[in-house]
């Protein structure tokens, strides 16, 4: 991350953006490929997932420029948000309870 | 305030972190502050889905092939009106006014797309038997968890096609700056993120398998 203070987007040019849309679309569409692949649940879930990060991080990264602010900015912002969206992770195990107690009813 | 002007006022472009931590105006603080409290609501509401399919054992997975189409050129005209707005802020601070708003309108084009293609696909699934409390499929959950994601992300994507016209008519007429474009900016590659977890979660974890 830049410590620049400079505003300058000629360090990331169109050409660079037109870059990144490619990576972007070729990403989704290994997703869309993905869809239609046997796989379990879980495993659909971790990669579909991970492409998604990876899709965000892209567009947080360039396309809202983030790498070319202050890191204190990035540093202020990501983790209390990352941390409150990891904790609503919280509340899984319960989803799985219920279907489970169903099992139980039967 | 320009990036120009703090570096202005105080005199030196770096070792400012007592007095302006961040270097940035504080209209796009706060644009910022809102994206992070935005994508936490986001986050509940992606969560509630998750939860409600993990919790039912018959959730539906009524997407046929026509529908992951659909949603796959939404997403290429979201990630492409992302690019147009990249060339709308980076027009805009290189004084090209008029270039600004010509990507700007593209970018609200891209957004009103998005919103057409949105809506025919609600329209076909309302017509196959999806209402909020009920569907032929399954789970009869599954309406309104779908509507609510998905109808508050086009509704961020409608307020984005309403504020850039805003930014644009007050950019042409000089009541705003390339600031305030590359702030509109931020919103609107926030709404792209977002759809960049609707879409898999939503649509490509529930495709039709034949």
């Amino acid at each position: 991350m830049s410590e620049s203070t400079s505003h300058d987007l000629s360090k990331a040019g169109m050409g660079w953006f037109l870059k990144i849309w490619g990576v972007l679309l070729f990403l989704t569409a290994i997703e869309v490929f993905l869809a239609y692949e046997d796989l379990p649940l879980h495993i659909m879930l971790i990669l579909l997932m991970g492409i998604s990060i990876i899709k965000a991080a892209l567009i947080l990264a360039y396309f809202m420029h983030l790498r070319y602010e202050r890191s204190t900015l990035a540093w202020t912002l990501l983790p209390a948000m990352v941390f409150v969206l990891v904790m609503m992770v919280v509340f899984f195990p319960d989803s799985v309870r219920i279907e489970r107690l169903g099992e139980f009813l039967h | 305030m320009s990036e120009s002007d703090i570096t202005l006022k105080s005199g030196r472009a770096d070792w400012l972190g007592g007095e302006l931590p961040y270097a940035i105006p504080s209209k796009k603080l706060g644009m910022w502050l809102f994206i992070v409290s935005d994508s936490i609501t986001f986050g509940a509401v992606l969560v509630c889905y998750a939860y409600l399919r993990l919790a039912s054992p018959n959730w539906p997975t009524p997407f046929r092939l026509s529908s992951i189409v659909n949603g796959a050129i939404m997403t290429f005209v979201l990630l492409s009106s992302s690019v147009t707005m990249v060339a709308a802020v980076e027009a805009a601070k290189h004084g090209r006014i008029a270039a600004s708003v010509r990507w700007l309108s593209a970018t609200m084009l891209g957004g009103v797309v998005f919103d057409i293609l949105h809506i025919r696909e609600w329209l076909g699934l309302i017509h196959e038997g999806l209402r909020l409390y009920q569907n032929p499929w399954g789970s009869s959950l599954f309406g309104a968890a779908f509507f609510t994601l998905t109808g508050l992300h086009m509704t961020h994507v409608t307020v984005g096609v309403i504020y850039l016209g805003i930014v644009a008519i007050g950019f042409r007429r000089g009541k705003f700056t390339s600031d305030d474009v590359e702030i509109s900016g931020l919103y609107w590659h926030f709404v792209d993120l977002v759809w960049m977890f609707v879409f898999p979660l939503v649509y490509l974890l529930s495709a039709r398998m034949h």
